[in-house]
């Protein structure tokens, strides 16, 4: 065998998932069209977000790639929902592009065990079910333990600018046709998605005077536990607004639009329309917000968040004449839409491994994913299970009460997808638990005992963990009555129950400032540690509730469906269940139950039938 | 099509309750139907047609009983799988004779208390709530009862309680939308006072179902009158001539004390219990003194209270009474008209009584009134109050992520009344308080 693991592409998902292979010591190879695209941000040089910003939180603890690039290239960090609760406040930040495709191209160079192939993937070898080899389109083959498909919007993509349709990848890039035909070989379920880009302006021709300035935060909260402090420099970005002349002009032109004149037939994201969409879906709403993002510190190129198009290129031309600031901007590459395969995540189990195909695994955006954080998990959760496949050894699979990652692939691989997937804090049910600051808690000691997690973070890791059990020990063991409180100056029930510290930061008015004044010794506590108990204590009753929740849901997850039920064999069911459940072939009675469409009387069904199977099997043994 | 998940078991029950009575049926349902069919029956008749039949022991070939037998083919049977009625004479022995027999064929063994049901209910045959109906279809006695029982077998509350889950998620979405599209420009910024509103709204149409007196749960239980008053006020007397009237006994259930007798009664198809108490007056005997507080407990707990107040014996109302009808009884014993009271009897030659008749039924009508009760059971009422209460606290929330967590709560405590949680919990609760061979 050549290579342990093999992993096509060599994007956000792609670069997580070689690296993740190799920390797990499988011997790896990352095979992409150009070496010096690894890492390339195809749209919007960004990262973190809502919900986003918890997964790059998430892949750092696993010690992955993308957070501590990000703090690399970052150069305008912004906590969003910063007013907000702890539970809903998300890192984000621009990125330098350059910044940051170079950081990570240096980073797979250095990874121990990850060799970089230069070349096009264009056929898989499987034998008697299982991955045996990947074929170059130079004929080479390159034998294997495991492949991991990262192709993006690779597959069949067709750019759409106007009336022109463009074959390829991304600007620029030619398509991967020979791995899409490899898939329909295979038999999966392939369906067709579409996103798109704004045009890209020359900064150089914007009016800055004429929009307004958003600045970064004072403060930038970093990605990675690992990084310090950010010290590359922050820049700020423009907000503009379209105008009622820029809507009047799209509309005129519609006809023109791919998305409108029937050229597009895959499925775009609600949550993130074209600007022709947003005119036409909202038509009374006169103007539309457009952030004016810098790709990068020496770079002239001006993302213009929030007008992504597929208009012509005059049109888009005129579009930007009618906006305040872009009256002479310079249009440096037009926006465009793409269409592109996507395999149905239906098709892969929760450790995204191919359920028809050993060895095989599918992760970013070829799962009817969007974004790079999305991407980068899925990547990191296919190359840590590509490893583990290599080596014959069990499955890793992230629960949904853990994790935005578990979250992630559960709604993926269980309900499938309608439109191209993104993150949002919404998707997760326990979302007051799984919060930015206690990612590594969640995750960190069990990323170590995988053995995706160096040396370096697994101190860092432990050297937090002592920190903070001190901290909760010191909360638990000060504490006061009433009396004492009020001689302090807080004002609590006089019912004479005395109260710890921790008890105490639970209240609204009281925060860890307040402690350190009643109990000196609490300043010793370093001021991440004193916020992050200050959070569990504000959510403290919603977390025990929570914590309920969690146990119900993992007992649902106790309860094992046979592999091989025949679900159209079980009566009671409706058609169009049978027919899901038989795609899905969900794991668990709560997989099944979180499946759509599912209703009361056919969960009870199958939780009839798992205990029948359990009932015969003890009866048996 | 295999045999269905719910049983690889056959089995039976009679049907149609215990005693000596002129017919007996006895449902069997399970994948040996047919075959016990050959074997008892010498065949299988025709689906869905009663067929006369000599039941024979399979194992003596001796004759058992003449029989109309009925089959029922799955999966368009009651629990979707094949299913046959026997309906023998009633005879004790007749019945005994049939059950041992059927007990002998391999497969086949006694239904559990619910089986039936169960099996319908796994074989997706009806939800949760709809089960909850149909046993309360078997249990009614009146025919308020009866409706209410049906409505629920219909689906009616579940249909409800799915609107109002929705709605809850509703609100839930617009929270949402504020969190989770903070950065984008484009969100409304009031979304957040749209939502209180709407869990507002939503809160109070759970309250008002909430204040629905007990309405339903009244009626599955029905309107309890107490009769209370001095030793001697006439109590007993009123009990046996309410009896004698209009109102049918149900079922005469003699009281834990000798003090406290409750019937069961069906006035113009209002469910009414009437119960008899100890006379209260001052402490006697210990087990008198136990007898009083029952009857005080009663009280408390009573729909109605019948103070009766003999007119020879004057008997003041006593302070704190709940609802109740200030009775005068005995009016016969005495000359002079009686001026006090709310209502004047004399239940021994019946003076008064239509009247009040009159005045229970239009108690009992005004408690269980015109509309129609959602809310039948404990658990119901249990969800909705949680619902209620997380709504409440949602829109008291100052922390957005606190108050979509409330949403979601909410919508959960909901789901529960159609079983879209907990399900299995419910059911073990549910199916063990069944009655057999339904």
């Amino acid at each position: 065998m050549d290579y342990d693991v093999i992993v096509v592409g060599g994007g956000h998902a792609g670069t997580e998932a070689a690296a993740a292979s190799a920390r797990l010591g499988a011997r790896t190879a990352l095979v992409t069209h150009r070496r010096d695209t690894i890492g390339a941000m195809s749209c919007n040089p960004a990262i973190g977000g809502l919900g986003k910003g918890h997964l790059v939180r998430e892949i750092d603890a696993l010690d992955g790639l993308m957070g501590r690039i990000a703090d690399l290239a970052g150069i305008q960090f912004r906590l969003l929902n910063r007013r907000k609760g702890p539970a809903v406040r998300g890192p984000r930040s621009q990125a330098d592009r350059k910044l940051y495709s170079r950081a990570m191209q240096a980073e797979i160079a250095a990874t121990p065990g990850l060799t970089v192939i230069e070349g096009e993937a264009d056929d898989i070898v499987v034998k008697e079910g299982r991955v045996e080899a990947l074929v170059l389109a130079d004929g080479s083959v390159v034998r294997t333990g495991a492949v991991v498909i990262t192709t993006g919007t690779f597959l069949r993509g067709l750019i759409h600018i106007g009336e022109r349709k463009i074959p390829a990848g991304r600007a620029g890039e030619k398509p991967a046709l020979g791995l899409s035909a490899t898939l329909d070989r295979f038999g999966f379920d392939l369906g067709r998605l579409k996103t798109g880009t704004p045009p890209r302006l020359d900064g150089r021709t914007i009016d800055w005077a004429g929009v307004d300035i958003q600045e970064a935060d004072d403060d930038p909260v970093p990605f990675s536990d690992l990084t310090e402090r950010i010290t590359t420099p922050q820049v700020s970005c423009g907000i503009t607004r379209t105008s009622r002349e820029a809507h009047d002009l799209i509309r005129a032109n519609l006809h023109r639009a791919p998305m409108y004149s029937g050229d597009i037939s895959g499925t775009g994201p609600r949550y993130c329309p074209s600007i022709e969409d947003k005119v036409v879906r909202f038509a009374d709403r006169e103007a539309h917000q457009i952030f004016l993002e810098p790709e990068g510190l020496d770079d002239v190129t001006v993302y213009p968040n929030g007008i992504s198009t597929s208009l012509p290129e005059d049109v888009q031309q005129g579009i930007l004449q009618g906006i305040p600031g872009l009256e002479r901007a310079v249009m440096l590459k037009p926006g465009y839409a793409i269409e592109y395969d996507y395999v149905d995540p239906r098709n892969l189990g929760p450790t995204l491994e191919t359920k028809a195909i050993s060895g095989l695994f599918l992760a970013g955006q070829i799962n009817g994913t969007t974004g790079y954080e999305e991407a980068g998990a899925q990547g990191l959760v296919a190359g840590i299970n590509a490893a583990r496949r290599a080596g014959d050894c069990d499955g890793i699979v992230f629960d949904r009460a853990e994790s935005y990652i578990g979250v992630l692939i559960d709604d993926l691989v269980t309900r499938g997808v309608s439109e191209p997937y993104r993150m949002f804090t919404s998707r997760s049910e326990y979302r007051l638990s799984l919060r930015i600051d206690n990612a590594d808690e969640r995750l960190t000691s069990r990323g170590i005992s995988i053995g995706c997690v160096g040396e370096r973070r697994a101190a860092h890791f432990r050297a937090r963990e002592d920190s903070l059990a001190g901290a909760r020990a010191m909360l638990a063991v000060h504490s006061l009555t009433p009396n004492e409180a009020a001689r302090a100056g807080l004002t609590l029930n006089r019912d004479g129950v005395r109260r710890n510290a921790f008890q105490l930061l639970s209240y609204p008015d009281i925060d860890w400032a307040r402690l350190v004044a009643i109990w000196p010794a609490l300043s010793a506590v370093p001021g991440a540690i004193a916020a992050r108990l200050e959070t569990d204590a504000t959510y403290a009753v919603y977390l025990d509730r929570q914590a309920a929740d969690i146990a119900a849901h993992r007992r649902d997850e106790g309860i094992v469906l046979d592999a091989d039920i025949d679900f159209g064999d079980l009566p009671g069911l409706s058609n169009e269940l049978r027919a899901k459940l038989a795609a899905v072939r969900p794991r668990t009675l709560g997989q099944a139950a979180r499946m759509e469409g599912m209703t009361p009387a056919a969960i009870t069904l199958l939780a009839g039938h798992a205990r029948r199977q359990r009932v015969g099997r003890d009866a048996a043994e | 099509m295999s045999e269905p998940v719910s049983g690889d078991e056959t089995i039976f029950a009679p049907a149609s309750g215990f005693g000596r009575a002129g017919i007996c049926v006895i449902r069997v349902s399970g994948p040996q139907t047919r075959d016990l069919l050959e074997a008892l029956a010498g065949g299988v008749p025709p689906a869905r047609m009663m067929s006369l039949r000599v039941l024979r022991d399979p194992q003596e070939n001796t004759a058992l009983d003449q029989a109309l037998v009925v089959f029922f083919p799955g999966p368009a049977s009651f629990t979707g799988e094949d299913q046959a009625e026997l309906h023998i004479h009633g005879g004790l022995a007749v019945r005994q004779a049939v059950l041992a027999a059927l007990s002998e064929i391999p497969g086949c063994r006694p239904a559990e208390a619910g089986e039936f049901t169960r099996r319908a209910f796994l074989n997706g045959r009806m939800d949760l709530s709809e089960v909850e109906g149909l046993a309360d279809l078997i249990d009614a006695e009146t025919e308020s009862q009866r409706r209410q029982a049906l409505r629920q077998l219909d689906g009616g509350l579940g249909a409800q309680a799915e609107r109002w889950r929705e709605e809850a998620i509703s609100c839930q979405a617009m929270l949402e939308g504020a969190l989770d599209f903070a950065d984008e420009g484009d969100i409304p910024d009031q979304l957040e006072n749209e939502a209180q509103a709407k869990a507002l709204n939503l809160s109070r149409a759970l309250e008002e179902h909430l204040r629905d007196a007990r309405r339903g749960e009244r009626l599955r239980e029905g309107f309890h009158v107490v009769l209370a008053g001095p030793p001697n006020a006439g109590k007993s007397t009123l009990l046996n001539a309410l009896a004698r009237r209009d109102v049918a006994i149900v079922s005469p259930i003699a009281g834990t004390t000798r003090d406290v007798i409750e019937v069961r009664c069906d006035l113009d198809g209002l469910p009414v219990t009437i119960i008899d108490t100890a006379g209260l007056r001052e402490a006697g005997d210990v087990i008198e003194e136990e007898g009083m507080a029952r009857a005080r407990g009663r009280m408390a707990q009573a729909d109605l209270v019948l103070w009766l107040d003999p007119a020879d014996d004057p008997a003041p109302l006593p302070p704190d009474l709940g609802p109740h009808l200030h009775v005068i009884t005995k009016i016969d014993r005495v000359e002079a008209p009686v001026t006090r009271g709310d209502i004047a009897i004399a239940a021994l030659s019946g003076e008064g009584m239509d009247a009040l008749l009159a005045r229970l039924r239009d108690a009992a009508e005004s408690l269980f009134g015109e509309g129609d009760a959602l809310i039948t059971r404990e658990r119901h009422r249990a969800a909705l109050n949680e619902a209620c209460e997380a709504l409440r606290r949602g829109c008291a929330q100052a922390e957005t992520e606190l108050f979509a967590e409330d949403m979601r709560l909410a919508a959960r405590a909901i789901g529960r009344i159609s079983g879209r949680v907990d399900v299995e919990d419910v059911l073990d609760q549910l199916f063990s308080s069944f009655c057999i061979g339904k």
